[in-house]
């Protein structure tokens, strides 16, 4: 039976990559829409790629392809949101790295364009259900404070974990403007950094004073950057003859408040200048990485900020922080009413995504909201809720198949379809383990 | 009279001290699972099964509902250590990281709270040949000697490729001016991580040698002086007579193939492979020398030997009759080590190995590996009682430590760390306000005429 599921599936992959079938009719699952409660032995109606119905008993109109599911449970894809999927393969070869750019200020650089459809991470990752992903410039948002690729990272885009090439791939291609709020702490630098160096020997050690007049030095360029911004979107809109500056004009839709601003802060007092910083500019932001917010969780929930969140897998920051710190912070946010979404911020681990919202369940966060907060929550965050994150009528068929929870581990995901069509889950893992369990 | 007084004293709590772990489901690993009970008499399991009489006066803990499993074994940790690497000289035998234990180091704590019971924490993996290793329990609050697991083997790393190599290779870390090609550290290459291993150990057998002849000649009456004691040596003559264990760190297939082969000229057997995540490309040449393989569940991609690495790499070589342990590598912070439960998940999920074989690989596994099976890893009448109460299935997602118990000892309770946390945080607000108020009154002497 397994066996038999399996070939159907693969006869149905291949069929996908000649580009001919996205419609199917699915049957006897149990259905979880994740906006809706749970719907036990239904069928969903995919059409040209789209939801087309979900009930009880649909009956197969015409010579549509019948998917049979008896004894499965049907979820949307997940969505991570936040990682360099396509731009890193190895993390320690810098040649096969594609983030961090150098220089603080990089809001022209587009994440998309430098994907590579065929990095081994894509199908590694989609195999435990994820199906998209904020690919994110900079390498930035872990949650640890630390920052690369400058101050502004450039566009971070939203892309399928299938196609034959990054435009295929693609969502929205600016989803968001990855931007870090700068942290006290020790100097940043590259190679050639003298001052670095000297830290790095533990020969001079910063103080506190000296940390916090460099941090203010770089608020104080984010202000300058976002004012020459604003003069040339002023000078731009009154028709002066102005020369076109890439790095300006991608600013433009984050003056204006159509893209948003992905702010990494990690610490309460980061967060509290962000926010301020964004009331001012009159920004629309997303805060990520958040690690310990304290008091200013208050403020973020009365501006009703989105909030992207690392990895539940850390220790608390602080040694006298409660050693569950990490773990109870989703939960804290939901109860503070805060809307999140989880981020792998990195590519090794970004298959664990699910398991990283599970993580926040039995530390207080309701199972309902751990599901969507690797579904739909991340959906409404990035502005695509009306095109996917759930299953219903209308939306993409961005569909997991598995025969139980997603979010545990031993669940085995058995079926992905993108926008209706059915992908592999074969990847360089159990291409590997094929051979060698083979091996006499 | 003093001591006799003494002893009555002490012994008294003792025979009191009976802990009975009542109806929940007891997962032995070796003897099967089952709903039953767990007799704790003076730190060590007096009876399991399914059916046990409960002593008058006992404490009785009621895990109805819940999961009991032996303490986690985590046989590669770098926790609590205030220094790892002594990258100086490919050969740092001499070395001991057990002197460098840092009782205080809360990442014992976080591991703790996470169920682990007892760590191998290791010197790192710049040398060829590392330091020496400590083996110690999570007995929070007692001091470094109160940690050590004094039972355990002693034991030696070893390191193969891309690390022992990073000291020799012009293109690894440069720091100007402090690095030149003329200072850099042989090898540089695989191949010259061979040779330092084989030297090494060459160099051991004659040592070895020069050491019995001196005690062969002076059994016969001889005077003589005795041989000059080389430190670096000891332990791997140690190693050779099969007194101390081997962990060795390794990543592609080739390498580990080279090490079985050293091993095999020396006779050196019982190694645990560390890492070890092309392991399934010569699973059979491990299982055939009786070596034992401890990796990770799903880590690859960081360098390019773990490239190939891949999450079926442990149920590949447990098919192929390796015995594996999964492991946290942490250092700093508990982060791996505390949910090591779920990282055993894992091998469910990637090749389809049962509960029962899942949960060994995170308790008798990686005790047989640090030789300490006979006191821990699982819960049989006689070991040692570390025990871990669970909430829920500790393959689950959802599930958390709720007790952890090192010898009959409880060392950890959440809802006693919960009830605790007012406290600290009233204490630590205290503290801060004195240091303000502190500050605010330096202020006026540091203030100079403007």
């Amino acid at each position: 039976m397994r066996t038999i599921r399996c070939l159907v599936f693969a006869a149905l992959c291949l069929a996908a990559r000649a580009g001919e079938n996205n419609s199917f009719l699915l049957r006897n699952a149990t259905v979880h829409p994740v906006s809706g409660p749970v719907i036990p032995n239904a069928s969903v109606l995919v059409v040209d790629g789209k939801i087309a119905e979900i009930g009880p008993k649909i009956a197969p109109k015409g010579k549509i392809r019948i998917v049979e599911a008896r004894g499965l449970h049907v979820y949307p894809g997940m969505i991570d949101s936040g990682s360099p999927v396509g731009l890193a393969e190895i993390a320690s070869v810098r040649e096969t790295v594609d983030t961090g750019e150098i220089g603080d200020f990089n809001p022209q650089l587009r994440a998309l364009i430098a994907v590579n459809p065929s990095s081994e991470h894509i199908p590694v990752v989609r195999a435990n259900g994820i199906t998209s992903v904020l690919v994110t410039p900079g390498t930035t948002g872990g949650g640890r404070g630390s920052a690369s690729g400058g101050l502004i990272a450039g566009q971070a885009s939203l892309a399928h974990l299938d196609g034959w090439t990054w435009e295929e791939m693609e969502i929205r291609r600016s989803a968001a403007m990855q931007m870090t709020w700068p942290a006290i702490q020790m100097p940043r630098g590259r190679g050639g950094d003298l001052e670095a160096l000297l830290q790095g020997l533990g020969v001079r050690r910063t103080t506190f004073a000296e940390a916090r007049r460099n941090q203010q030095q770089q608020v104080q360029k984010i202000q300058d950057f976002f004012d020459a911004a604003r003069r040339y979107q002023k000078a731009k809109a009154a028709g002066e003859a102005i020369q076109t500056d890439l790095r300006y004009e991608a600013m433009i839709p984050v003056l204006e408040g159509k893209q948003p601003l992905m702010i990494t802060a990690v610490r309460e007092r980061e967060i509290r200048e962000a926010l301020e910083f964004a009331a001012r500019e009159k920004l629309r932001i997303v805060l990520a990485g958040v690690r310990r917010p304290g008091k200013a969780l208050e403020e973020i929930a009365k501006r009703n900020i989105p909030v992207v969140l690392g990895t539940t897998f850390a220790t608390p920051l602080e040694e006298d922080d409660p050693y569950d710190d990490p773990f109870t912070l989703p939960a804290r946010l939901h109860q503070a009413g805060v809307k999140f979404c989880f981020a792998s911020f990195g590519v090794q681990f970004a298959r664990n995504l699910p398991y990283q919202a599970a993580q926040a369940v039995p530390f207080g966060l309701p199972y309902d909201e751990a599901l969507k907060s690797v579904t739909l929550n991340a959906a409404q965050v990035w502005g695509i809720d009306s095109e996917y994150g759930s299953i219903e009528k209308g939306k993409f068929a961005d569909l997991i198949v598995t025969d139980g929870d997603p979010l545990e581990i031993r669940t085995q995901v058995k079926m992905m379809f993108i926008k209706g069509a059915p992908v592999d889950l074969e990847s360089k893992h159990t291409r590997l383990y094929k051979r060698y369990m083979a091996r006499p | 009279m003093r001591a006799a007084f003494f002893a009555t004293v002490l012994l008294a709590p003792l025979a009191a001290q009976v802990t009975v772990i009542q109806n929940g489901t007891v997962h032995t690993v070796t003897r099967g699972t089952f709903k039953g009970s767990i007799v704790i008499r003076d730190g060590k399991i007096a009876e399991v099964g399914e059916k046990v009489m409960t002593p008058a006066g006992a404490r009785v803990v009621d895990a109805t509902g819940k999961h009991v499993i032996p303490g986690i074994i985590d046989a590669h940790t770098h926790i609590a250590l205030d220094s790892i690497n002594e990258s100086s000289v490919s050969v740092s035998s001499m070395v001991n990281v057990a002197e460098m234990l840092n009782p205080e180091s809360v990442s014992i704590y976080q591991a703790l709270a996470g169920g682990v019971t007892v760590c191998n924490s290791m010197h790192g993996s710049a040398n060829s040949i590392g330091g020496q290793n400590v083996v110690f329990k999570m007995r929070w609050g007692a001091d470094a000697r109160g940690l050590i697991f004094d039972k355990a083997k002693p034991s030696l790393k070893m390191a193969l490729g891309e690390n022992p190599k990073r000291q020799g290779s012009p293109q690894g870390l440069q720091i100007p001016g402090l690095q030149s090609p003329q200072n850099l550290r042989y090898p540089g290459t695989r191949l010259g991580v061979e040779d330092v291993i084989r030297d090494a150990f060459t160099r051991a057998r004659a040592y070895q040698r020069e050491w019995k002849d001196y005690e062969a000649r002076k059994a016969r009456g001889e005077k003589l002086l005795p041989p000059r004691r080389d430190l670096e040596l000891e332990p791997l003559v140690e190693v050779l007579e099969g007194r101390r264990l081997i962990h060795a760190h390794c990543y592609r297939a080739d390498e580990i193939l080279m090490l079985i082969r050293v091993f095999d000229d020396f006779n050196i057997k019982g190694v645990t492979f560390q890492h070890v995540l092309e392991g399934y490309k010569v699973a059979k040449e491990i299982a055939e020398r009786g070596h034992y393989a401890s990796t990770f569940s799903d880590w690859w991609s960081y360098k390019v030997e773990a490239y190939d690495a891949i999450p079926y790499n442990a149920a590949i070589m447990h098919r192929k009759g390796v015995l594996v342990s999964l492991n946290s590598d942490d250092a700093g912070g508990a982060e791996l080590m505390r949910r090591l439960n779920t990282e055993a998940a894992k091998v469910v999920k990637y090749g389809g190995l049962s509960e029962d074989e899942a949960l060994a690989m995170i308790t008798i596994n990686p005790a047989k590996q640090l030789a300490i099976d006979p006191w821990v890893g699982s819960i049989e009448t006689g070991k040692d009682a570390d025990l871990v109460i669970y909430d829920k299935h500790p393959l689950s997602s959802y599930a958390k430590a709720e007790k952890v118990f090192i010898d009959g000892k409880q060392y950890f309770d959440r809802d006693e760390d919960m009830s605790r946390r007012p406290k600290f945080e009233a204490e630590k607000e205290g503290l801060h306000k004195k240091l303000l108020d502190q500050q605010k009154q330096a202020m006026p002497q540091n203030r100079r005429p403007s």
